[in-house]
């Protein structure tokens, strides 16, 4: 309680230290601890969803706003028993072709997450000139990559972050059972990811995402590098 | 009481549940109108029937299965009843409008004119009777109330009590005679509350109406009022006579505001006292439109740019509006004015609803009349201004301490008008919850602009029987994605009448093919069963794949499909 007040009045700001919160059993995933502002991250992999929803309630409950590009398959009701206050997240379901550039690019003016998921080959010149605008804006590109058995082309630049997810759902039976509340093996790579070992979590009900107790090993604490 | 604070005598002419007439022909059938799964506002024909306002979807089925329930269309009842505003423009050019279905003037002006209180209530009501007569399919279903009083808040109640006299009057000579014409005649014109005689008529009423009579666009106020009627009636005040009576000191002390406000109602005075000074001119907004507005998705986004303009403007000098003039220049050289109030100030999303639906009503009414008579007179839109009225002090809300929570984030709103012009403005959404059984139709997607922010519906405490509970599923495939469900014979899965199952799911066959690991259901679901055309008849289960993945597979006229999947 205490060491969140302190982070919240400290005086100077860090350009690394420019970043959107995320739930606390995610953080080991992200170099400084938080989504650095400016940068970009991909998630893909079966249970990706689920944690762009826990990462988006995060954020929009911290008074962030998000924009969500293309996704129309997205669960709105998983994303409101998740958390997400949908009264700060927009949707832009069908964006012109023609105009996708331009329409991401006018809402990383506008928002502070824009998650895009582009079925279609998206442009380096593009790509660049995205990232560029958002490192400008501060405003974090998620890509996030939904199983819906359509081809992906990839993206002319590596993210900074990625985060490989592998779900686990228990709870079905044959014929009976309800499903429990998914645990989830996220890996993170990326240009900018350290190297880290992956982490285990249980993403709850309520959007509560916790780390599956005793499974991450010492190796995933953030060690510091003497410089002398 | 100072001069300023003597309540205006104030003509409302009320349209009973104007939803449900607005919502189009309702001659013959009962009607209903929904709006998150809640009835919102009946026909005559239904409320007979028991339907009634605040009952929900099912309730209201079960009681009248043959009620046509219809989608809450706020647009269109503002467009309509601009027919009905521009019938009483013969009358005065000060009309204000505060919700559409209650239009209030001052009196004493056309009182004086035409020859007394009664005449202009009685001028009133035979011009809005003739307008709705014109309109297709609501002859005489509408009721509609005039009342005169001191103090536009006892006027409206005594317009809601004249209309009430009506129907039930208009019931009575349904079931004696078929002639409607010859019983209203009979049928009191208006409740007109004599000259300082409001709290008296006031005192009857129970506190409750101070709820009912709210501005239900603005839920924050309906919510702090609901709440201090619940506390005043536990406290055995529940009469408006009742809190008239108590000091006004003492309520403020022990209610704040909005006990102060419910103070001056109760006792027959207006809710802020005039302000009799012209506002500022330079807190107009002008705009000129290049090319002149003919429809009405242009029209929608110069009303938003100009209430940001004008909200900006009076928020710069710490001030807010609860009314807004809005004046139109049209090509043919005419000028239209309305008033639009608004009890409680006026945000930006407010005052932009607002103009969309005045520039609404002024666009679909010259389409109406293209060929005829007013095909002159009215143009295309070539100026627009907006002017605040009643300006007071903002008292201003206390941003968060650590920045967090900053309400609507209105400068985000704004930045997306610029998305708002590449894509449409309908193609820029929000999530709002419905109600539904299954994963598609609990949110919908709905324009940003439709929407108020901060009275977004969330999820409704409403139970929905038949409803897959646990965890909902990340991803909703709309449509489903066509697969094949083979039992262990691989013959093709059937769901029979009673809902069981031909085998166990052994096999889905997508464009590859992948085992069963473990599965749960069926879920049957029959809906609308009453209604040939919107009757579904469906069948879940939820099936894990030997790849790890779950998704929930439905079965719909003998196809299956994956509806949705958790990710």
């Amino acid at each position: 309680m205490l060491a969140e007040l302190h982070q919240r009045i400290r005086p100077t700001v860090l350009a690394a230290e420019r970043t959107l919160p995320v739930p606390a059993a995610l953080a080991p995933l992200f170099p400084v601890g938080g989504l650095v502002r400016g940068s970009s991250l991909a998630l893909n992999g079966p249970g990706a969803t689920s944690v762009a929803l826990s990462l988006l309630a995060e954020l929009t409950r911290t008074g962030s706003w998000v924009a969500v590009v293309g996704l129309g398959s997205l669960g709105w009701a998983a994303a409101a028993d998740a958390g997400v206050v949908l009264r700060r997240t927009v949707a832009v379901t069908q964006p012109p072709l023609s105009q996708w550039a331009v329409v991401v690019a006018a809402l990383v003016d506008a928002v502070d997450v824009v998650v895009v998921d582009p079925r279609h080959q998206v442009r380096a010149t593009d790509a660049h000139r995205l990232a560029a605008r958002a490192r400008e804006r501060g405003t974090v590109m998620m890509r996030l990559t939904v199983p819906d058995g359509a081809r992906r082309f990839r993206w002319p630049s590596e993210a900074d972050v990625a985060i490989t997810a592998q779900s686990r759902w228990s709870g079905l039976r044959s014929g009976w059972g309800s499903l429990e509340p998914v645990s989830l093996r996220l890996t993170p790579s990326g240009r900018r990811g350290r190297p880290v070992a992956p982490v285990e979590v249980v993403i709850g009900p309520a959007g509560s995402v916790e780390s599956a107790g005793g499974v991450g090993p010492a190796g995933s604490v953030p060690r510091l590098r003497r410089v002398v | 009481m100072s001069p300023v604070d003597v309540p205006v005598r104030t003509v409302v002419v009320w349209c009973d549940e104007w939803p449900a007439v607005a919502s189009g022909p309702v001659v013959d059938r009962p009607v209903a109108v929904i709006r998150a799964n809640r009835i919102v506002s009946v026909t005559p024909m239904a409320h007979t029937a028991g339907v009634e306002v605040g009952q929900r979807r099912r309730e209201a089925q079960r009681r009248c299965p043959q009620v046509e329930l219809r989608e809450r269309d706020p647009d269109r009842e503002a467009r309509v009843f601009e027919q009905v505003v521009g019938a009483l423009d013969e009358l005065t050019p000060r009309l204000e409008i505060s919700q559409p279905g209650c239009v209030r003037f001052p009196a004493r002006a056309p009182a004086r004119y035409f020859g007394g209180d009664d005449a202009v209530a009685g001028r009133a009501r035979s011009l809005v009777e003739a307008v709705m007569a014109g309109m297709a399919g609501t002859t005489g279903e509408a009721g509609i109330g005039v009342g005169i009083a001191d103090g536009a808040f006892a006027a409206t109640l005594a317009a809601r009590q004249s209309s009430n006299q009506q129907s039930s009057n208009q019931q009575s000579s349904n079931q004696q005679s078929s002639n409607r014409q010859s019983s209203n005649q009979g049928a009191r014109v208006a409740v007109v509350v004599p000259g300082e005689g409001s709290p008296e008529f006031l005192a009857r009423f129970p506190v409750g109406v101070l709820v009912a009579t709210g501005d239900a666009a603005s839920s924050q106020l309906v919510e702090a009022r609901r709440d201090l009627v619940d506390v005043l009636s536990r406290l055995g005040i529940r009469r408006l006579g009742e809190l008239a009576a108590l000091p006004v000191a003492d309520v403020s002390a022990r209610f704040g505001p909005v006990g102060l406000a419910a103070h001056r109602l109760a006792s027959g005075q207006d809710l802020s006292p005039m302000y009799l000074a012209d506002p500022p001119a330079d807190l107009e907004v002008h705009a000129e439109p290049d090319p002149p507005l003919e429809r009405v998705d242009q029209a929608s986004f110069v009303a938003k740019g100009m209430a940001d303009e004008l909200i900006d403007g009076l928020r710069g000098r710490g001030l807010t509006a609860s009314c807004v003039v809005v004046s139109a220049e049209l090509a043919g050289g005419w000028c239209v004015e309305r008033r639009w109030r608004h009890e409680g100030a006026l945000s930006a999303a407010a005052v932009a609803q607002r103009v969309r639906w005045q520039l609404d009503g002024w666009l679909t009414d010259r389409k109406r009349f293209g060929e005829g008579r007013l095909s002159e007179q009215r143009g295309a839109i070539i100026r627009l201004t907006l002017r605040p009225e009643d300006i007071g002090h903002d008292r201003g809300r206390q941003a968060g301490f650590w920045g967090g929570d900053d309400g609507t984030g209105e400068r985000v709103v704004q930045s997306l008008a610029r998305v708002q012009s590449l894509v449409g403005a309908d193609a820029v959404q929000v999530a709002e919850w419905r109600g539904g059984r299954g994963p598609a139709g609990q949110y919908q997607l709905v324009p940003l602009d439709t929407v108020d922010l901060d009275a977004l519906a969330g999820s409704g405490p409403e139970p929905w029987p038949g409803r897959l509970v646990g965890v909902a599923p990340a991803l909703v495939w709309s449509p489903p994605r066509p697969v094949q469900v083979l039992d262990i014979g691989e013959a093709v899965l059937r769901v029979d009448g009673r809902g069981l199952l031909s085998g166990e799911p052994a096999w889905v066959v997508d464009r590859g093919r992948l085992a069963v690991a473990a599965w749960a259901g069926p879920w049957v679901t029959d809906e609308r069963w009453w209604d040939p055309v919107a009757h579904r008849r469906r069948a879940r289960i939820q099936a894990q794949l030997d790849d790890g993945s779950v998704h929930l597979v439905v079965l719909e006229a003998g196809r299956w499909g994956i509806e949705a999947t958790w990710d």
